[in-house]
């Protein structure tokens, strides 16, 4: 149970093994139904068998349903927009700013700093009221920018971008200025490029959090919009088009679960390393 | 060169410091710049605004508004709603915290107790974290579905009834809070992975020089204690994040049947968003705010005093 202790025989790490095995299966579960499902007519789901490969396949049926009622390449291309948009303006608005704080001298740093440590007190989620009196107000509600604008700022990014650029060596700053960079290309082409762990690190851990968030979807887009994300098709394919027929919704959800889940896959140390990083003190 | 040179260069030095000086401040506030207007915009603003609007009657699509002061909350504490709502997200925190924070700290340990599968598995406990929670929701339903769902039909061959998951006020909440372990227990035990990686190899060695021979007593001598900090930290974000619930809620219930899973941010959400009652549901975002802002008081506090006399 130590890190350390490594080099057992396989014989010893069976009962390891075998626990984590067991328990890895139980998690794996809603996964393996959901496939399953997606994949049964009606009346097999509806008949309760406990088989998990259909007695007749119906992916056409499921899938072609899916398809054929709802969006999903739409669905998944907002999800795609708002993620990539939200992220742009993150990166934008955090790099510069965690750099100034981090190596610039200048009066009223600490208050700015101070700032940050309480912008990481607010959940996303208080804001939203005023936000969305706001955004009636402008008419941006059902808008791409609605659903952007409120998460173009993260003190998170700031706060880590910061920490990041501290640990930096400052002679690196000072030959550029020796070279006669200005404050803004050093930020450009020697602070940035040299972010890039950094960036990815965060870059993940918005992503995730943008890309599965229903609660601000939710308000700022209403009616059976074409705007919606992933998450929120889910929502409109259930309560408006589904109902009980098991096998699309599990198309359904199984589709829109698959693009980070394979992302995941792909990129999954960059992604666990990721998360340790920014992890602390998301 | 004269004697009249050096002091007229330093003060052209001193100028010249002045200079950048100035030029970095100019450039320090550039750079903020676009992140202090959406800073103040998009946050700043907008929280200070609801609290204000906590104390106001403002109804969306009203003409006038007035402050009534404390009414609001006061409405919230005869609220029979809102108090079930607080009561729920309580227990909804005090069974996933305990169970998704042991969880991914014994997860972290029998995964890094060996050599083998350790990616395999990491990633295998990891997947709810990347999964949209409202499609892995729609598939919960299904498993936890009182006649279909493969849960009951595994507790009928055993002979036992299984209760109405999601659909009876008793085993609602608890039904809620296994997904929600299912979901949160991975990024804990990620969490404590790095905390695991942190601690150096040769404490253990001199552990083993001491006498501490068997992994149990290992754990309590070396492992628990050096934990401590991450798994204060990890305790605390997992509160706050249980106390987020929404989706699940959202998705499978919609606070039902007969409120008995109503949560803080789901009620927030139909006060505001379905009633339009702005200023109720701002009262209860301020509720939810506060709550937050202690349990992050308190992680920072008792991390202060382990760094000092710990």
């Amino acid at each position: 149970m130590i890190p350390g202790s490594n080099d057992r025989s396989l014989f010893a790490d069976l009962p390891r093994l075998a626990i984590l095995s067991l328990l890895g299966l139980l998690f794996l579960m809603p996964y393996i139904w959901m496939v399953s499902v997606s994949l049964k007519p009606l009346d097999e789901v509806w008949r309760a068998s406990m088989s998990l490969i259909p007695e007749t396949f119906a992916i056409d049926k499921n899938y072609g349903r899916v398809f054929r009622e709802v969006p999903i390449g739409r669905y998944l291309l907002n999800g795609a927009i708002v993620c990539a948009g939200i992220l742009v303006f993150q990166l934008a608005f955090a790099l510069p700013a965690g750099y100034a704080l981090a190596k610039l001298n200048f009066r009223g740093r600490e208050t700015l700093f101070a700032f940050v440590m309480l912008g990481l007190l607010i959940p996303a989620h208080v804001p939203a009221i005023p936000l969305y009196i706001a955004f009636a107000q402008t008419g941006i509600l059902n808008t791409y920018a609605a659903l952007i604008a409120p998460s173009t700022i993260s003190v998170f990014a700031i706060f880590m971008f910061r920490q990041f650029f501290r640990a930096m060596p400052d002679e690196l700053i000072q030959a550029a200025r020796m070279d006669g960079l200005g404050e803004w290309s050093i930020v450009w082409r020697i602070v940035v490029p040299n972010a890039w762990p950094a960036a990815t690190a965060f870059a993940i851990f918005s992503v995730v959090a943008h890309w599965n968030d229903l609660f601000w979807p939710l308000i700022a887009v209403s009616g059976k919009g074409e705007l919606a994300t992933p998450a929120l098709g889910v929502i409109y394919f259930r309560t408006e088009e589904a109902g009980d027929d098991f096998g699309a919704l599990m198309a359904a959800a199984t589709l829109t679960t698959i693009p980070l889940v394979a992302a995941f896959l792909l990129a999954q140390r960059r992604f666990i390393e990721g998360i340790t990083m920014t992890g602390l003190k998301g | 060169m004269s004697d009249l040179a050096l002091p007229s260069a330093l003060a052209g030095a001193a100028r010249e410091g002045d200079r950048i000086g100035r030029g970095e401040a100019i450039a320090a506030w550039l750079l903020t710049a676009p992140a202090i207007i959406a800073f103040v915009l998009m946050l700043l603003v907008p929280t200070l605004a609801v609290v204000a609007i906590a104390f106001t009657d403002y109804e969306l699509g009203a003409r006038s508004l007035s402050f009534i002061g404390l009414a609001n909350f006061a409405e919230l504490l005869e609220d029979r709603g809102f108090v079930t709502s607080f009561r729920n997200t309580a227990f909804f925190v005090a069974v996933t915290t305990p169970a998704s924070v042991i969880g991914g700290l014994a997860l972290a340990l029998a995964i890094e107790g060996g050599q083998r599968g350790r990616t395999f598995f990491r990633a295998v406990f990891f997947l709810p974290v990347v999964s949209l929670m409202v499609a892995m929701a729609t598939a919960f339903q299904y498993m936890f579905h009182p006649t279909i769902g493969p849960v009951n039909a595994l507790l009928r061959s055993f002979g036992l009834a299984g209760p109405n998951w999601l659909g009876s006020s008793d085993s609602v909440m608890w039904t809620l809070s296994i997904i929600g372990v299912w979901e949160q227990i991975g990024f804990n035990m990620v969490l404590f992975l790095a905390g695991l990686t942190a601690i150096p190899r040769d404490l253990y060695a001199a552990a083993e020089v001491d006498g501490v021979r068997s992994s149990w007593s290992r754990f309590w001598t070396v492992t628990w204690p050096l934990l401590g900090p991450t798994t204060l930290f990890v305790l605390t974000i997992t509160m706050i994040r249980s106390l987020r619930v929404f989706d699940i809620v959202a998705t499978l219930t919609q606070g039902g049947p007969n409120k008995a899973s109503e949560v803080l941010l789901y009620t927030m959400y139909t006060e505001g968003f379905t009633f339009f009652r702005m200023g109720y549901s701002a009262a209860i975002t301020v509720v939810f705010l506060a709550v937050v802002v202690v349990l992050m008081l308190l992680q920072t506090r008792l991390i202060d005093r382990r760094v000092h006399y710990g």
